[in-house]
């Protein structure tokens, strides 16, 4: 292999990667890419055949993974990738569905049908990659921005208190809950393909950098300052009691906590067929 | 592939054919049972509620799938997913909820996923009144979601006409891959009436355009349209690998952000029924074949006013009456022809709205055309129209 030869033609994970599609259109640092490499690698490795794996994105940075995954993808409307993929789930339960979806999405206009797609137990996989920040729109604070954190719209800090998403997770009723950061890739697939073979609605929140929205005006730095940020402060504990798992940015020592946090068995939403007699 | 949830469907519990006095909520729900509904999700609301309520008993004795949803924007983002995934699909709703649906309407024109909503119209804007009848929807279901694109409404007049048109809003949903409406009121909602309902075998079923190439297929594109400008579609789970979104695509359903490939998507969105509009309008002409005064109306509007042609006539005032049947595609050409036949002199047009139909009457002719209307809450009386056809 010469010097020259870095730049190759093709790529393992090409069959599941639209990869016609590439260069995507992330930023430098941004930590999407890692999270539908490691979203395919987990499809490879599930044992569930590929042409069963539907995903449903809503919209914004994270909304676009389902644009690059060669599998049947549904890039939806801002919050309503919930539902649209509780109509695939559930009309199709044979089908495995993964909602990819970004913090803003999922939990401020989509907040709504993440409650109640939880309560009711849709065999749904939900994958949260927070970046703190609306990303796409150009670094505007949402409902996981944490307090004091710079954005466009607090230019004076943020003062609202955050969602702690697994805790929430936990309690609406998720049969899986975890989170892991885009640093923990091999820990993260490992969650994905538990998740991938549970009932129920199962939930992972992955921390993602985004240098543009969020790591500059918060003088994080670039990506690769916000993965040490992680690796600094991140601290494995499957069994920590989740209300104190809220993450705070200002305290720069307090650790983040990750890990495998709940995992119960819950049947799967299944609406009721009723058989007459003699029907 | 069939569903793994779906058990074999016994078609004649599906259509209960024969004669029934039955409510027009309710016939609409039997007519979306009739046309094949195996998913429908809904919010409850005023005055559609019955529509909802009757699936709730009946679809999952047939082996469909009824889910009663957190609101209606997740309702209508259900049953797009649904679609997407090879269901027929329906919603119903009323005015507030219909706004709320307004933008995933607009995905699925986008997407070109067949889905038929209902909506049940009460006395509008905002909660209004929610008991009482109304007919001022008829420009938010054209144009209700942001962009150009082009959706198919019924506007049923009786409760026979909301099981016959629900089944043929399933059926022009899937042939043009849009979003149908059956645009009811809530009189004929309310209203119970002879309802025949005809065996199985004769209730028209027209399905969705599938691919005719295997999955896996370098042929296939998603959104590669035919000459009628409708793609065969693919569903989830398939093989087909079909990526769908709602931003601007290629006929491969990659995005595509340029000027040129949104001018050809959404001029065949368009064109779509467009072009075919003729073919898609439906109205009643109700003795205009000497008349020199046409009244138009729709729905419950309608029925007032065939009484009030009825009475002109016994007053030797040659009326007639056009109803549409769609309201879009609005039935312009035999409008026209009313206006260009040399008899008719002037339009009257009665509406349960401050005056949104006869907007679109005036669009087509130069003919005079006297506006009648009642904000809601009151149906127009005969007596009211009559009055205006002897100005």
């Amino acid at each position: 292999m010469s010097a020259g030869s870095i730049v190759v033609e093709s790529h393992p994970a090409d069959t599941l990667m639209r990869a016609d599609r590439l260069p995507h259109i992330l930023c430098p640092g941004c930590g999407i890419g890692s999270v539908v490499h490691t979203y395919v690698d987990a499809i490879a490795e599930s044992g569930i055949p590929v042409n069963q794996h539907v995903c449903v994105s809503g919209i914004g940075c994270s909304g676009r993974a389902a644009g690059y995954v060669n599998i049947d993808s549904y890039h939806t409307t801002h919050g309503r990738a919930i539902p649209f993929a509780l109509g695939i789930a559930t009309y199709r339960p044979d089908l495995h569905v993964t909602v990819i979806s970004g913090d803003g999405d999922l939990t401020a206009i989509g907040g709504n049908h993440f409650i109640h797609a939880a309560r009711r137990s849709v065999a749904l996989l939900v994958l949260c990659i927070n970046n703190f920040n609306y990303g796409m729109t150009g670094g505007q604070a949402g409902p996981t921005t944490p307090l004091s954190a710079m954005s466009r719209t607090t230019p004076h800090g943020c003062w609202e208190r955050p969602f702690n998403l697994p805790f929430l997770a936990q309690a609406i009723g998720a049969s899986y809950v975890a989170r892991w950061t885009v640093l923990h890739v091999r820990q993260l697939r490992t969650a994905l393909l538990r998740a991938m073979n549970k009932q129920g609605f199962r939930f992972i929140e992955i921390l993602s950098p985004c240098p543009t929205g969020f790591g500059r005006p918060n003088d994080i730095g670039d990506g690769l300052s916000e993965m040490q940020n992680y690796l600094r402060r991140c601290e494995v504990n499957n069994e920590i009691d989740l209300r104190a798992v809220d993450i705070d940015l200002t305290q720069q020592d307090s650790p983040i906590y990750v890990g495998d946090f709940v995992d119960v068995d819950r049947a799967s939403f299944r609406p009721q067929v009723v058989h007459r007699a003699g029907a | 592939m069939t569903p793994a949830a779906a058990p074999a469907v016994d078609e004649t519990t599906r259509v209960i054919a024969g004669d029934h006095f039955m409510l027009g909520d309710h016939a609409c729900a039997e007519g979306a049972l009739a046309a094949g509904l195996d998913f429908y999700a809904g919010y409850p609301i005023t005055p559609s509620t019955e529509i909802m309520e009757h699936l709730a008993e009946r679809l999952p004795t047939v082996g469909g799938t009824f889910v009663q949803m957190e609101d209606e924007i997740g309702s209508v983002a259900a049953i797009i997913g649904a679609s997407a995934a090879g269901a027929r699909v329906m919603t119903a709703t009323s005015g507030p909820g219909f706004s709320l649906m307004m933008e995933n309407i607009g995905l699925a024109a986008m997407m070109e996923v067949p889905i038929v909503i209902v909506d049940v119209q009460r006395a509008s804007p905002s909660t209004g009144l929610p008991t009482s009848v109304g007919q001022s929807d008829l420009f938010q279901v054209r144009w209700g979601s942001h962009g150009d694109y082009s959706v198919i409404v019924y506007c049923p007049a009786s409760p026979q006409e909301c099981f016959d048109l629900t089944v043929a809003a399933f059926n022009a949903a899937d042939q043009y891959r849009v979003p149908a409406f059956v645009l009811m009121d809530e009189i004929v909602g309310h209203m119970t009436e002879r309802v025949a309902i005809p065996p199985v075998e004769n209730i028209p079923r027209v399905r969705r355009k599938r691919p005719n190439v295997p999955p896996g297929s370098p042929d296939f594109l998603p959104f590669k349209a035919d000459e009628d400008l409708v793609p065969p579609m693919a569903h989830a789970g398939e093989g087909y690998r079909v990526h769908m979104t709602g931003l601007t695509h290629d006929e491969r359903g990659y995005p595509s952000l340029t000027a040129q490939t949104h001018e050809k998507l959404i001029n065949r969105l368009v064109d779509k029924v467009r072009l075919n509009a003729d073919r898609i309008a439906r109205y009643e002409l109700l003795q205009t074949e000497d008349a020199d005064v046409v009244v138009v109306a729709l729905g419950c509007t309608s029925r007032s006013a065939r009484r009030a042609v009825a009475l002109a006539r016994m007053q030797g005032i040659r009326a007639g009456m056009l109803r549409p049947i769609t309201m879009w595609p609005f039935p312009k050409t035999a409008l026209k022809e009313l206006a260009n036949n040399g008899m008719v002199k002037r339009f009257v047009v009665p509406e349960i709205n401050l005056g949104q139909m006869s907007r679109e009457v005036q669009r087509h002719t130069p003919l005079p055309v006297t506006r009648l209307n009642h904000p809601g809450g009151a149906m127009i009386t005969p007596n009211q129209i009559l009055e205006a056809l002897a100005q």
